[in-house]
């Protein structure tokens, strides 16, 4: 079963970090990422840049209107995600758990849809 | 392996000829890695060359050669790393070298060697994802990239599931052999389980996208099949290919070319296949009439019962209720509550089958999944509650993460929406 784990932080908050701190925090990161691919759970994940750089696109009467910023207005924004595919729930929640951004914001963990279909 | 006909004789040999390797040289892992090596050059060369007179003798030879070429580059790797060298002299191959004679019973000994293999690779201490990887490549024959794309995963994914899955099985010190015979009957179950799983994993897959994963089915088969071959007495091996015959003789009707699920009651029964059904009854038959009851055996036969009705109202739902009575004893577990329920709806009203459904309330996975709703909701609206039914119906379609199940309930919804108002 897959799951999409999103990341969630405030970036206001690390950048009051010290250097060290965040650089540790980093390597937890790191850490987890490498027992998520050697244990054949990782499927991917990607990182994104600072919510500042976001574009918003809406079309109302098919017109196209871009504006600068996130659709929601929120000071923690999604900054991340990684795809597991994992035996449970569980352990799609303990992953999201080591996550150092739980700590101190929260992880999303969502199901992904999937295509298969069991006789109803 | 594009050619069809080429995969059929390549898959069936690929255990067999792992197994004359291992006896040979020990060292599962790396006589798997030369199996698969073995099988790639086959299915290159062979379109071309002509497929050889004797191809498990050949694939046997070809890997051995594989394999005593990784063994020398490594232990000329060791020589010019001396300090290790110094460590552990340098593995040399035991046996015959690459292309002696091979000796007749050393051929014919595939037949147990698929069994070994099977319960090498679902050992108990893998996870079933990994069984299931191990199982397919090991015995099934199936590259690595073949099994991610089945399973919908990235082969990196993949290769990373099978080559933890071999280390695992290497530090568990497991030799090469058929385990006793009471450990066998403790894990005999999870062979079975996992053949079910790559069963599973095959037969839901709708069609579009996931029509590569079809072929797990044909897999599953061929292996329980093989398994059914060589302990033909054991009656719940019998009973679960008798269950994945009589599931898979339905595959054809279960979905609109879309990949919506079509319901039991509206398939169209002429598209059943009729010679897997009647294999599948005989073999169900003869397991009840034979071996101590199991699971497996129960199942097949309320499938049984299903597949032979010509028409949904021919079904003898209350041979399905006591059956499912006795798999409710057998190996208990809301999924059986579930189904029990909708036979007990079917041959004492749908009232009694929602009294049924509602022992489930207090299983909290259960009843925040969407299949105890969607039960719900159909026995609510034979029980003429349209309102609720439709209220269910949503309910489930927002709980489901299937995308074809999510369109059908979304539509059963639909369906019992009032028009006029």
């Amino acid at each position: 079963m897959k799951y999409m784990l999103l990341i969630y932080n405030n970036p206001a908050f690390y950048e009051a970090w010290s250097e060290e701190d965040r650089t540790a925090l980093f390597s937890e990161v790191d850490q987890i990422m490498t027992e998520l691919r050697e244990s054949g759970e990782l499927v991917g994940g990607e990182a994104l840049a600072d919510g500042s750089t976001t574009r918003t696109v809406r079309v109302r009467d098919g017109v196209p209107a871009v504006t600068d910023g996130p659709f929601a207005e929120a000071k923690e924004q999604m900054v991340g995600y990684i795809t597991v595919d994992c035996d449970s729930e569980e352990r799609a929640v303990q992953i999201a758990a080591r996550w150092p951004d739980a700590r101190y914001f929260a992880m999303e963990v969502r199901p992904v849809m999937h295509t298969t279909v069991a006789d109803v | 392996m594009a050619d069809r006909g080429l995969e059929d004789l390549l898959r069936p040999l690929a255990g067999q000829v792992l197994g004359v390797l291992v006896r040979r040289y020990r060292q599962f892992d790396a006589c798997e890695d030369a199996v698969q090596e073995a099988l790639l050059d086959a299915s290159v060369q062979w379109p071309d060359s002509g497929v050889p007179e004797n191809p498990k003798g050949w694939l046997v030879t070809v890997a051995s050669r594989r394999l005593t070429d990784q063994w020398r580059s490594e232990s000329a790797r060791r020589r010019r790393e001396a300090t290790v060298a110094a460590l552990e002299p340098p593995a040399a191959p035991a046996g015959p070298l690459p292309g002696d004679e091979l000796p007749g019973d050393e051929l014919a000994g595939g037949r147990d060697d698929t069994l070994t293999l099977l319960f090498l690779c679902c050992h108990p201490a893998l996870a079933p994802a990994s069984q299931v990887a191990l199982t397919l490549r090991a015995v099934g024959g199936l590259t690595t990239a073949e099994i991610a794309r089945a399973f919908l995963v990235p082969e990196a994914t993949m290769a990373q599931r099978i080559s933890r899955a071999k280390q695992r099985i290497k530090a568990s010190g497991t030799g090469f052999r058929l385990p006793s015979q009471p450990e066998r009957s403790d894990r005999l179950p999870i062979v079975l389980q996992v053949l079910y799983l790559i069963f599973n994993e095959g037969y839901t897959a709708s069609s579009g996208p996931g029509v590569h994963r079809a072929e797990l089915t044909v897999e599953a088969i061929r292996l329980t099949r093989a398994v059914h071959t060589l302990l033909p007495h054991d009656g719940e091996v019998t009973g679960l290919l008798a269950l994945m015959l009589l599931t898979d003789a339905r595959r054809a009707a279960r979905t609109r070319p879309d990949g919506t699920p079509v319901p039991l009651a509206e398939q169209d029964r002429s598209r059943w296949d009729a010679e897997a059904i009647s294999e599948g009854a005989a073999l169900v038959s003869q397991a009840l009439a034979s071996a101590p009851l199991g699971p497996y055996q129960v199942q097949g036969a309320i499938a049984a019962i299903h597949d032979e009705a010509a028409r949904p109202q021919d079904t003898d739902w209350r041979q399905i209720l006591a059956l499912y009575g006795l798999l409710e004893r057998l190996a208990p577990g809301p999924a059986v509550t579930l189904n029990r329920a909708v036979a007990v709806a079917m041959v004492q009203g749908p009232r009694a089958g929602l009294e049924a459904l509602s022992t489930l309330d207090g299983d909290g996975r259960i009843a925040r999944g969407h299949r105890a709703e969607a039960v719900r909701a159909h026995l609510l609206e034979l029980a003429g509650d349209r309102g609720e039914a439709r209220t269910a119906f949503t309910r489930a379609a927002r709980r489901t993460t299937s995308l074809p199940e999510q369109r059908y309930l979304q539509a059963q919804a639909a369906r019992l929406t009032p028009r006029d108002r």
